[in-house]
């Protein structure tokens, strides 16, 4: 988005760069994409294994911490230039809302 | 579009006010609604405090009291304190920060309008079978066993005023981030936009856990629900949690902006740019930050723990260094300054040491040991009028006489001001300062009436006497405000003489579209700057050229107008009325029609040309 933008008329201005930019960004979106089925189809098997539950869940939280990573930085394009205050909104209401979670399951009695 | 002024009937100045986008308008929306209600929270607080004038008093009966007190504090946070300072953040930061509009003139109309909708809601309770009365925290036990529909009338209310709150709070930091004038960096930013960006940042994680609660409140007692219900396996102590994860960056959400107005009046009458300008930047992103950490000292007795209790002790007396830091830079800020004791600097000079006072009882609080001793007692009371009538009201007061012209073009007299002042900082500390003491000697908060002979009699007394001082104050304001609007008065673009940001540069009130030119901003102050150059405009970024605009419209008022009727609705179901239920579902569908008509229809805008720009007076805007 922010990369492709040019204050220039011309349409061939910098066009050679953006093509390769773009395609750039094709190869890394294939790559994770691919990765992503890749953990789908592990964590589909490691519940059809029979590992223990201690492995299995955790082992499935992780992979889908980095699914998320994957899906902001490069699906959505948080990665490239241009988005440093949305990734810091992003990763203070992350902050926040951690804080929130760690008190509630540390000094909340029932 | 002619942008010369015509005369106009009432009704059609009055369906203008309705479908505004304009953001200087729906600042001038704010200011009288939040005006407004601060009058009923103001009226709600002199009643307290005749009821507690004398011992063994029945001026008011005991459940009336606590109604009173409830609404007192939830229509002066919610409803008078906070869209007052959104309508300052409106009307100045957009223009501050040399922008045409904010990034959602529709969203920030809609933000209006949810606002006074959810507030006209609470406080129609007054009439439909009383008010909330569990206190403006509303603990979740204690308010789920009040009886009649006033907690219902809080909790709808709240959430549809809170939704408006937090498209305010998304709107601002969309138009900082993206709208500002060509050099306009962050750290070329006037305070009063940082101090706007801050709190429109904690606006956007603080509301949600009030949204979170309050619907747990409601759906506990509309729909059968069990979230705060022990005896069904709830926890009671959630409501506390989310209130206060909510309620104690609310409070900087208060204070920031004020912050912000003071140093912006600061700076002007001192005649200096202002000192230490990145460390109040960092300051107040620290504030913002520790605000978050904190909430618990609120509960220290609730029985977290010794080491959550010392944990949020310690976190509580950090926030006392980045203030501390804000208030030295403004003392040096005026020292060797040339300054000029108008109105609001006199505001700005009475703030400090106000601020400082309800500063220390914060901190005396917030060691956890102690606070057992103050807790829910009037010493609590005092700490955070001196805060918030100390820090906020004087910077609301300070900011109406400071930013007056700039919204309407008129001068308020100096001369009546000062009397407004002294009237009302006489009975702040009047009122406030003795508070202090009868905490100290054992009066609870929230108590109905005392008994004679306990040594509370004289310290409530003069508690009252302060009040009535108070009141004399804001009548005051409101003469002033009449007379100055009769008189009429026009001044120019800078009436003050030593305005140093974009605001003062062009038209007071300003054209609609703000900047004929966007104008580029060569460092802080800019202003300022153009003016120590012997120019009297700012260097413009751009050429004269067509100007996008937005159109008016109605639907805001019509989506926050289905809310307001789905409201009752919800309420009345419970007591088995027949009409409840289709109430309900047709006010969503208004709501819910009223955005999909929007979704649907294009609305493209229009454009100003440049040809109508070219010819205007060229005392508009930014010349070439």
């Amino acid at each position: 988005m922010v990369n492709n933008q040019s204050n220039s008329s011309n349409p061939r201005l910098d066009y050679e760069y953006r093509r390769k930019k773009n395609a750039e960004g094709m190869r890394i979106q294939v790559a994770t994409f691919t990765l992503m089925i890749f953990f789908t189809v592990v964590s589909f098997v490691a519940v059809g294994a029979n590992f223990s539950k201690w492995f299995v869940i955790p082992f499935i939280l992780l992979l889908a911490v980095v699914q998320v990573g994957f899906q902001l930085y490069y699906f959505m394009h948080m990665s490239e230039k241009g988005h440093e205050a949305p990734s810091m909104f992003f990763w203070s209401a992350i902050t926040v809302a951690f804080v929130t979670v760690l008190a509630f399951m540390t000094i909340i009695w029932w | 579009m002619s942008t010369i002024a015509q005369k106009r009937g009432f009704a059609s100045t009055v369906w203008d006010y309705l479908t505004t986008v304009d953001h200087k308008k729906i600042a001038i929306l704010y200011l009288i609604a939040g005006g407004f209600f601060f009058l009923l929270g103001g009226i709600e607080a002199m009643l307290i405090r005749i009821q507690l004038a004398v011992p063994n008093n029945d001026f008011v009966s005991a459940g009336f009291f606590n109604e009173l007190l409830t609404m007192h504090g939830t229509t002066m946070i919610f409803l008078a304190a906070m869209p007052l300072l959104l309508g300052f953040m409106n009307a100045i930061m957009p223009l501050q920060i040399g922008a045409r509009d904010v990034a959602f003139p529709f969203i920030n109309a809609l933000g209006f309008w949810l606002f006074f909708f959810g507030g006209l809601f609470l406080n129609l309770s007054w009439f439909l079978g009383g008010a909330p009365d569990a206190g403006w925290t509303s603990y979740a036990s204690l308010s789920l066993a009040s009886e009649g529909h006033g907690i219902d009338f809080y909790a709808l209310g709240l959430q549809i005023s809170g939704f408006g709150t937090l498209m305010g709070g998304i709107n601002f930091l969309v138009t900082i981030i993206n709208m500002r004038a060509p050099g306009m960096t962050y750290m070329r930013m006037p305070l009063f936009t940082w101090t706007t960006f801050v709190a429109s940042a904690l606006i956007l994680f603080a509301f949600p856990p009030l949204t979170v609660s309050i619907f747990m409140l409601m759906f506990d007692r509309l729909f059968g629900a069990n979230f705060f219900n022990v005896a069904a396996g709830g926890n009671t102590i959630i409501w506390e949690h989310f209130f206060w994860i909510f309620g104690h960056p609310e409070v900087y959400i208060l204070i920031l902006p004020a912050f912000g107005i003071f140093s912006e009046i600061f700076s002007t009458f001192s005649r200096k740019r202002l000192f230490g300008y990145s460390s109040m930047v960092f300051a107040t992103v620290l504030i913002g930050f520790l605000g978050f950490m904190v909430w618990a000292h609120h509960m220290f007795t609730v029985g977290l723990g010794p080491v959550a209790n010392a944990i949020f002790a310690v976190a509580t007396m950090a926030i006392a260094v980045p203030t501390g830091i804000k208030i030295f830079n403004w003392l040096l800020t005026m020292w060797g300054g040339s300054i000029q004791f108008t109105v609001p600097m006199i505001y700005a000079v009475a703030f400090i040491p106000s601020f400082v006072a309800g500063g220390v009882t914060g901190i005396m609080q917030g060691a956890a040991p102690a606070d057992y001793q103050y807790h829910d007692t009037y010493f609590i009371v005092a700490h955070f009028h001196y805060v918030i009538v100390g820090g906020v009201v004087l910077a609301l007061l300070a900011g109406t006489h400071f930013y007056w012209p700039k919204m309407f073009g008129t001068m308020l007299s100096e001369k009546i001001g000062k009397f407004t002042f002294f009237f009302f900082f006489v009975g702040f500390h009047l009122t406030f300062f003795i508070q202090h003491f009868l905490g100290l000697m054992g009066m609870p908060r929230r108590v109905w009436t005392f008994l004679p002979g306990q040594g509370l009699d004289t310290g409530n007394l003069v508690s009252s006497i302060g009040a009535a001082f108070m009141f004399v104050g804001i009548v005051s304001l409101l003469v002033n405000i009449v007379i100055t609007s009769v008189k009429n008065e026009k001044v120019g673009n800078d009436p003050w003489g030593d305005g140093r940001t974009l605001e003062w540069a062009i038209a007071s009130p300003p054209p609609f579209y703000n900047f004929k030119q966007l104008p580029l901003v060569r460092g802080l102050d800019p202003y300022w700057l153009e003016k120590m150059e012997g120019k009297q405009t700012l260097t413009p970024a751009e050429p004269i050229g067509d100007i996008h605009m937005p159109n008016g419209s109605f639907v805001p008022f019509v989506i926050s107008l289905g809310l307001f009727i789905a409201a009752f609705g919800a309420m009345y179901q419970i007591d088995d009325k027949a009409w409840a239920i289709p109430v309900l579902i047709g006010g969503l569908v208004i709501t819910f029609g009223a955005m999909a008509y929007r979704s649907i229809k294009d609305d493209h805008g229009f454009h100003i040309h440049k040809e109508d720009l070219i010819d205007e007076n060229d005392d508009k805007g930014v010349k070439a």
